[in-house]
């Protein structure tokens, strides 16, 4: 508990309470649309979290996280379907697989010096390969998808992720939560710091008695474990995955502009940016609606002047300077 | 036998010898200097030692265990930290986190590590500047971050590259008078280094590089005196 509480300001925690303390009551206030919107917001909060793991703290740009996402939404979804077992059983072998795979890519780039732009390459072929391979991967309908059975649920069976909004959105919060008390954990590690130093330069972290590869491994695998979970909701929520949308690498860049928007390499950067780009683009849609104007695109042209924007005004993200203004910056690293 | 011996160390990239047996060893509780004109090979050898370049041939031992071809962090592992005469600073951590970095080698935990890194800060002028970010640090500084980074990994052997260049004669005298009082406490010290003053001041024991060949070695006094040191500094018409 001291480690988790260690130089964080009250004033932080105070804010940092109410903050949670809104989003675990907003159920009880906001219609069916909002929820589901706030469902999604999470989602990529969570994502963002994960992605950030690899890229915020280690330095490593991954722009194929949807190859974890989908890994983890096929292995449960299957084992459900078709062996009848809890999405809570599995998503272990869904984060083995998940990290299994994110192991072999970090492997073939680290051991083989593929870094930069390259290893983002990387990543990218192989969620390609996932894509088309699952496009021909009939076990689990191949390209013309896989489907959940869907009925009406009178109660929430929680033991299945079967069940009314209400209940994805109080899971997706907790792994929220958790994922940011993880990392936030991480950040004070021995882990952590060997991998700001990686990230900021890998031929001085070497120097001081960091093996960079194994530190790399470690948070691709990690990075790549958790991100599968987000699968597992993705999956159940949704109830149904085709390879061309799961695997798609615009889901990739979806999970990374949240913490690109909110701040790269900060704890509160992906949850900030997710709500940034999330609900402004749905309030732009519902705007839109209202106007009687049918634009398609129109979110990824937002998403793309949202970043323009970040780029060009706020290159360190919107919580760096959110932070200053809120009076939290205290000159120290991290939250 | 000697804390670092370094015997017959060769290093060629494509064709261009930079490191031509070169033979040397570092007495333990000694500080000697490496010195040479530009492109002698100096940071070469330092890089063959601190294990970024595997040598061609030849032989590096501490403490009579080779360690050549064993990886930097293996190196650094087996006692001998080193500085980047180009400054490599974490730039986005503070000042503390930078040291902490390299306190954390031989730490077991972050508190202990924090507590080695202040110490280490106050004993470079660093205390003050702790929690800047290492990117507002003026060069002389970030020198100094260098030198504090790699003696919190509590080495055996301290490499030194070039941590004197740039700086204004006090300054190099601030560093020459913390470097001989961790000498006094046990610390060996290998530098490479242009500032005669500092070196003069440092060392007993100079070894002089000339395109990869050592050419000689001695007190700053002998080498002055060696026609040969003062050729390839002044040329041939000068003696």
């Amino acid at each position: 508990m001291k480690l988790l509480f260690d130089g964080v300001s009250g004033r932080a925690l105070i804010l940092l309470a109410l903050f949670f303390a809104v989003l675990a009551a907003a159920p009880l206030f906001v219609n069916d649309y909002l929820l589901v919107v706030l469902i999604t917001i999470l989602y990529f909060a969570y994502a963002g979290q994960c992605w950030n793991i690899m890229m915020g703290f280690a330095g490593q740009l991954s722009l194929g996280h949807a190859l974890y996402i989908g890994l983890g939404a096929y292995v449960t979804a299957a084992l459900y379907v078709k062996f009848g077992v809890s999405p809570w059983i599995g998503l272990v072998p869904a984060m083995i697989i998940a990290g299994a795979v994110g192991a072999v890519i970090g492997f073939l780039a680290f051991r083989f010096g593929v870094s930069g732009v390259y290893f983002a390459i990387l990543t990218i072929a192989f969620a390609e390969f996932a894509r088309i391979g699952f496009d021909h991967f009939s076990w689990v309908g191949g390209a013309a998808g896989y489907f959940l059975p869907v009925a009406n649920y009178t109660q929430n069976d929680l033991l299945n992720l079967r069940g009314s909004q209400r209940m994805f959105y109080y899971i997706v919060f907790a792994m929220t939560v958790i994922a940011f008390i993880i990392c936030h954990l991480l950040l004070r590690s021995r882990a952590g710091y060997y991998w700001l130093a990686i990230r900021e330069s890998p031929e001085a972290a070497e120097a001081l008695g960091i093996n960079v590869f194994r530190y790399k491994m470690y948070a691709v695998v990690l990075s790549a474990a958790m991100t599968s979970l987000g699968g597992v909701i993705f999956a159940f929520f949704y109830n149904n995955l085709f390879p061309e949308q799961v695997f798609h690498i615009s889901r990739s860049i979806e999970i990374i502009l949240g913490p690109i928007i909110g701040g790269i390499g900060t704890l509160f950067g992906p949850i900030v940016g997710a709500f940034l780009l999330t609900g402004l683009a749905e309030g732009l849609r519902e705007v839109m609606l209202r106007l009687g104007i049918d634009l398609p695109g129109v979110k990824q042209v937002f998403y793309g002047l949202c970043l323009l924007g970040v780029v060009m005004f706020l290159p360190e993200g919107v919580w760096p300077s959110l932070k200053k203004k809120l009076g939290l910056d205290r000159g120290n690293e991290g939250s | 036998m000697a804390l670092l011996e370094v015997s017959g160390i060769s290093k060629s990239f494509s064709g261009l010898k930079a490191v031509q047996n070169v033979t040397f060893d570092v007495p333990e509780g000694k500080i000697v200097a490496l010195i040479g004109p530009n492109g002698a090979g100096k940071t070469t050898c330092f890089n063959l030692i601190a294990g970024v370049y595997q040598p061609d041939t030849g032989s590096i031992t501490l403490n009579g265990a080779r360690i050549d071809g064993r990886r930097p962090d293996e190196i650094c592992k087996a006692g001998i930290g080193r500085t980047f005469q180009i400054v490599k600073p974490f730039a986005g951590l503070s000042v503390l986190d930078n040291v902490v970095v390299g306190a954390l080698n031989s730490a077991s935990s972050i508190i202990e590590a924090r507590r080695k890194a202040d110490e280490v800060l106050e004993i470079l002028g660093l205390a003050p500047k702790r929690l800047q970010p290492a990117s507002t640090l003026t060069l002389p500084d970030r020198k100094r971050l260098e030198v504090a980074r790699a003696l919190a990994t509590q080495p055996k052997l301290l490499l030194l590259d070039e941590v004197m260049a740039g700086l204004r004669p006090t300054e190099v005298d601030q560093i020459v008078s913390v470097l001989l009082d961790l000498n006094k406490r046990g610390l060996t010290i290998l530098l490479i280094e242009h500032v005669m003053r500092a070196v003069m001041a440092l060392s007993g024991n100079v070894i002089v590089l000339h395109h990869g060949e050592l050419i000689s070695r001695g007190t700053p006094d002998e080498i002055a005196k060696d026609p040969k040191v003062l050729e390839c500094y002044l040329g041939e018409e000068a003696l």
